[in-house]
């Protein structure tokens, strides 16, 4: 008997609750060798915004315990170049294909998100309030119920597709965020973006990466996430998307049973890039192990 | 090029001198094909504190024994533990990444490899592929005294060797751009890769006699495939991903002066 492994996130489909991090997984592309991109539940592109970003200044990335801290900065060449370069290579990928926005100002994130709810065969945005590495906009929205409520009213009132919002884990009560961009028009909650972190070089007595800090990834945030997302599935009435430190299917598993309907796998791209077909596969396997029918079995349930 | 994921198996682990071993690996289907100057990630398992794979250049491919070398240079807890692996460990490795150097245009062309320390792992693979093309390249190979110096049989097996080292315990006492093979002969083509201060030199050296350089880049990596935007330089064409479009650029892309 198959397991059926499909979920949906408000009205998007998703064949398997695999989607990949934005910022992780490039355009899917650059991991086209490793596996077959259709696959995936979905893909989650890098973060895009309405002008080019150069990004940050070298050095970016440090390696941690169980992790990484990244400052990239938004680094992208803006979304007339995504609409005319990079679209026409993914728009064939038979999966969800979600472009992560992101914004200095409600404006800015209104009229990327307008200029994508044109092209045809990207399904959902996923709206980036919460990245730590930009000086203006980014998470500066996600730390306050207010600016994170503005940003989504001013996509929701121009994009009309499933529309995500990306949560911020630099704050004291994520579930109040949760709930004010479920009224302004979510369509679902994705998190957890990445945890503000820094690391000093002793020797030199200076900062490692360039801008001082950065947001930490990878499995030494997990327990956090999973916390925030149990917080969160039971504070909204949208679906969750669950994300932080997934390495392998039972860490999956954990996102679900937290109230997950769908997870991301990012920095564990980097270590394996076949990851993502290994956590499906195992997804299947638990559930075959615990009788389930369908993945929908588990979301949300664990026992308490 | 395509790239693939391969569990390879260790032949043997050389150690060439201290802190440096020479990891010799195979596999039970040819390996894919692989170019001078590109890399690939090593997995590293058992090391609390190594949680990224290591990007490694590629020393040598030997098809003829199925086998891709690579040079290792210890420098934390991920590189040490590789260096304990033993014959028939099995290594985890995702090959081959990147660009590497520009072959010669003609077997005429008088191709100048130069290499400081650990940077003078890829320029053996070059070296054959060059010694298949026809070619003989010279090599430069600078380090801080002779013990420095490794693989230096097969090297010149395959061009002429000329060595700097700044004790004078072997070749000219000095710095690579110091040798006097500098001055005495001209060169259509340069290739560097070693510590970013003697690439610096070296790119300048072809700067003043209007010589292509090539120098490999080694920025701190994440992904190694272009996805994560860790590793950019600085070129004349904004930030780019030295695993993807690098490590091997002109130094014409470059905004080092």
């Amino acid at each position: 008997m198959a397991v059926d492994l499909s979920v949906n996130i408000g009205d998007l489909f998703l064949k398997n609750p695999v989607m990949t991090a934005s910022g992780t997984f490039g355009y899917g592309l650059e991991f086209a060798d490793f596996i077959p991109l259709e696959a995936l539940g979905g893909i989650i592109v890098k973060g895009t915004t309405l002008h080019p970003r150069e990004g940050n200044p070298y050095p970016r990335m440090v390696e941690t315990p169980q992790g990484m801290l990244n400052c990239v900065g938004l680094q992208n060449k803006g979304v007339d170049y995504f609409c005319s370069h990079i679209y026409p290579q993914i728009k064939d990928i038979n999966t969800n294909m979600i472009v992560n926005v992101s914004g200095s100002c409600p404006e800015d994130y209104a009229e990327c998100a307008e200029r994508i709810n044109e092209l045809e065969c990207i399904p959902a945005i996923e709206l980036n309030i919460s990245c730590p590495n930009v000086k203006q906009g980014g998470m500066a929205f996600g730390v306050t119920a207010e600016g994170a409520a503005s940003v989504v009213k001013a996509v929701r009132a121009v994009y009309d597709k499933t529309l995500i919002v990306k949560l911020s884990p630099n704050v004291t009560d994520i579930a109040g965020i949760a709930r004010s961009v479920e009224d302004a028009g979510a369509d679902a909650v994705s998190l957890i973006n990445t945890l503000m972190g820094m690391v000093i070089d002793i020797e030199r007595r200076r900062p490692v990466l360039s801008i001082s800090t950065g947001g930490l990834s990878g499995p030494a945030v997990r327990p956090i996430a999973v916390r925030m997302v149990w917080q969160v599935a039971q504070a909204v009435k949208i679906p969750v998307v669950g994300l932080g430190g997934i390495m392998n299917a039972r860490d999956a598993v954990e996102f679900l049973l937290a109230g997950a309907s769908a997870i991301e796998i990012g920095t564990a791209n980097f270590i394996d890039p076949t990851v993502t077909l290994k956590v499906i596969r195992g997804i299947e396997d638990y559930l075959e192990r615990h009788g389930c029918r369908s993945v929908r079995e588990i979301i949300g349930a664990m026992e308490c | 090029m395509r790239k693939y994921v391969l569990d390879l198996t260790l032949k043997s682990n050389e150690r060439l001198r201290e802190g440096y071993f020479l990891l010799k690996l195979t596999d039970g289907n040819p390996l894919p094909p692989m170019e001078p100057g590109q890399f690939a990630e090593l997995k590293v398992d058992g090391s609390e504190t190594t949680f990224l794979r290591r990007p490694i250049s590629i020393n040598y491919v030997d098809e003829q024994q199925n086998e891709v070398w690579f040079l290792v240079h210890e420098v934390g807890d991920g590189t040490r533990r590789l260096g304990t692996l033993v014959a028939g460990d099995r290594l985890n490795v995702v090959l081959p990444l990147g660009h590497g150097f520009t072959m010669p245009s003609s077997a005429s062309e008088r191709y100048l490899l130069v290499g400081g320390g650990v940077g003078t792992a890829p320029l053996l693979y070059m070296g054959k592929r060059m010694a298949e093309a026809g070619c003989r390249p010279t090599f430069l190979l600078g380090g801080r005294s002779a013990g420095d110096l490794m693989q230096l049989d097969m090297f010149r097996a395959l061009g002429d060797v000329c060595i700097t080292t700044e004790d004078g315990s072997a070749g000219e006492r000095g710095f690579v751009t110091h040798h006097s093979v500098l001055s005495a002969a001209s060169f259509d083509r340069i290739a560097v890769c070693g510590p970013k201060p003697m690439m610096k030199a070296v790119a300048a050296y072809a700067r003043s006699k209007g010589t292509e350089c090539e120098v490999s880049l080694e920025n701190m990596m994440a992904c190694g495939v272009g996805a994560c935007l860790c590793c950019v330089e600085k070129t004349t064409e904004g930030h780019v991903c030295v695993c993807k479009e690098g490590p091997v650029f002109n130094i014409n892309r470059l905004l080092w002066q």
